[in-house]
């Protein structure tokens, strides 16, 4: 049963085949299970969650399932990462600044899940605010990849792909500032999608880069992530950034055929610095979906190589800013070795932060300090600009552009946390997204069999093969029915079978 | 573009952050590395340009300017490390 996709167990339910409590069940059985090695949860709710399945079993009985029509999630567990506000949860950000924080309210996505008759689980690991590729910048635990131990599972969402992917729950919502979705959905053989900048609300989301951060879903199916953005997505007063937007059903073109769909291939990401497996297996889909009618030409991006230094400006000036607020004074960590306020602020930082957020708000500080703000934070917003516009140009003539979601598949910990640069670089193909504000997905397309060593299926009984490839597709902006279109026909073109724990 | 160690030192004291010898060492060398890469950026001519703080345009949003209370006051003030009553209490200022 926890195997089930969000979809067929929302059918099950709803038929009163199975039962909330059930589901339930099977996923915390799940997680006791797996967590000992997989380590996705920095906390579990099981109490709270067996009591509002029984009351969601309750409503689907007494309705005989109609319930389900006004709530479409009753009785669905699902995760949330834990830099999302969940009312009397702690929120830690995988940070000891933020240990012992108890959520004074629930952000808007979250609530909107539970509105929707959500089952919450429990908050999954990530990078420490969100900052990171690997999930090993947590100060807490360090979150395996279900397909080889020996892997990370991508970050910042890693917890929460490690989730999906071992079934220990039936999805998850994650927040993207760089790729922080899709880049471990893609190493863990799930779909992760980062909506369009401003669909989903981001009040209750602890702010890393505001002008990048998205919250989305990590889910099996492409259809499952769908189902998910349909209740988070919509207005949200608190958080003015939010666009008003008319509502739409964001499965409805799942099923449609894509003949005569165009295409683009970023030349620039299939090229040097992309892994030879990743390459063929991103190839192969190509294959799949010109069969399936779609016409596939390569475009050059010749902005995106200035990508990632852009978005290091910019993500770690706004990051500096947000995180200014970490000052020991009113929740957090405290420092008792104070004599005076100064030093008060200067310790409760030095000592509740980790090193990879020190580095970025030591950049981000640099970056936009007196006599260096134009050479670099202004200059990073004029090369957005110019990212934008390529896109823009691009999706003048294609409904889509296509990439890897990542050069490689799963690293092994240990092999690029001590080298920050190489670090940044796996985000290569997911950045220029974020700058631009647009839709992107990531789709398990494959494995990359030649690609990895023997370890692969340590953790598991019977899989084999290598580890999976993303691909990703980035739409126009709140193109997110169309992109979902073609991501659907991306999955049922691939030959990939999700890992069975 | 380098930045030294007492470069490294003054950003720290901007940020507010106490780090040792050590780490500043360390952020030194890997802030020059990073810096060093992102002189990339000179190479793409961005004089006729507008920045872009807003991936996705919605202009100014302006709201009324009323006040509305948090529902969860207690919820606020049970994560302060040092309370009295609904005040936060710090070292002496002044």
């Amino acid at each position: 049963m926890q195997h089930l996709t969000l979809k067929e167990l929302q059918k099950k339910l709803r038929g009163g085949e199975t039962t909330a409590v059930e589901a339930a069940q099977k996923v915390f059985t799940q997680i006791q299970k797996h967590e000992p090695v997989v380590k996705a949860y920095l906390q579990t709710f099981e109490k709270d969650a067996l009591e509002q399945a029984q009351k969601a079993d309750e409503l689907l009985r007494s309705t005989n399932g109609a319930a389900a029509d006004k709530q479409p999630l009753l009785g669905i567990p699902l995760a949330i990462k834990d830099n999302m506000n969940l009312l009397n949860t702690e929120t830690t950000c995988a940070s000891k600044i933020l240990k012992g924080y108890i959520s004074p309210y629930t952000a808007t996505a979250v609530q909107k899940l539970q509105a929707a008759g959500a089952v919450i689980v429990g908050k999954t690991n990530l990078d420490e605010f969100a900052m990171g590729s690997s999930t090993e910048n947590s100060a807490f635990q360090q979150t395996t990849n279900p397909w080889d131990r020996a892997r990370v599972p991508g970050g910042s969402s890693g917890g929460a792909a490690a989730a999906v992917a071992a079934d220990e729950c039936f999805g998850c919502l994650g927040s993207d500032t760089g790729g922080s979705i899709r880049q471990p959905a893609s190493f863990c053989g799930v779909v992760g999608l980062k909506p369009t900048y401003g669909l989903v609300s981001r009040y209750g989301l602890v702010a890393f880069a505001s002008s990048l951060d998205q919250i989305g879903p990590l889910a099996k199916t492409v259809a499952d992530a769908a189902l998910i953005l349909n209740v988070i997505a919509g207005y949200d007063e608190q958080d003015s950034t939010s666009v008003k937007q008319p509502v739409k059903d964001y499965t409805e073109f799942l099923d449609r055929d894509i003949k005569g769909q165009k295409i683009a291939v970023i030349k620039e990401l299939l090229g040097d610095g992309i892994d030879d497996a990743v390459r063929q297996t991103i190839q192969t889909a190509l294959d799949g979906l010109r069969k399936q009618g779609a016409i596939i030409e390569e475009i050059a991006m010749p902005s995106f190589k200035y990508a990632l230094a852009a978005y290091y400006l910019v993500a770690t000036s706004e990051a500096s800013a947000n995180l200014a607020r970490f000052d020991g004074v009113r929740f957090g960590h405290r420092s008792k070795n104070a004599r005076d306020m100064l030093e008060l602020f200067k310790k409760s930082r030095a000592e509740g932060f980790g090193a990879e957020v020190k580095r970025r708000i030591m950049l981000g500080t640099y970056a936009l300090s007196a006599g260096y703000y134009d050479a670099y934070y202004l200059k990073a917003q004029k090369v957005r600009t110019v990212i934008k516009q390529d896109y823009n140009k691009a999706f003048a003539r294609y409904d889509a552009v296509l990439s890897p979601t990542s050069p490689s598949v799963a690293f092994k910990f240990g092999e690029k946390v001590n080298d920050p640069l190489s670090m940044y670089l796996s985000d290569i193909a997911t950045i220029p997204v974020n700058l631009a504000g647009l839709p992107g997905i990531s789709v398990p397309c494959g494995t990359a069999g030649d690609a990895v060593s023997g370890t692969v299926g340590d953790a598991v009984s019977g899989a084999t093969g290598g580890l999976p490839v993303g691909l990703q597709l980035v739409a126009g902006e709140f193109a997110e029915q169309k992109l979902l279109q073609i991501a659907a026909a991306v999955e049922r073109g691939s030959r990939f079978e999700r890992i069975r724990l | 573009m380098t930045i030294s160690i007492n470069d490294a030192g003054h950003v720290a004291n901007l940020a507010r952050l106490d780090l040792s010898a050590q780490e500043l060492a360390t952020y030194t060398e890997q802030l020059n590395q990073i810096l060093a890469y992102a002189q990339e950026l000179n190479k793409l001519n961005t004089d006729q340009v507008e920045p872009t703080y807003h991936s996705i345009e919605t202009g100014t949003i302006l709201r009324e300017d009323k006040v509305i209370d948090f529902p969860n006051q207690a919820g606020l003030l049970q994560n302060g490390p040092d309370v009295s009553g609904t005040s936060f209490v710090v070292p002496r200022i002044l």
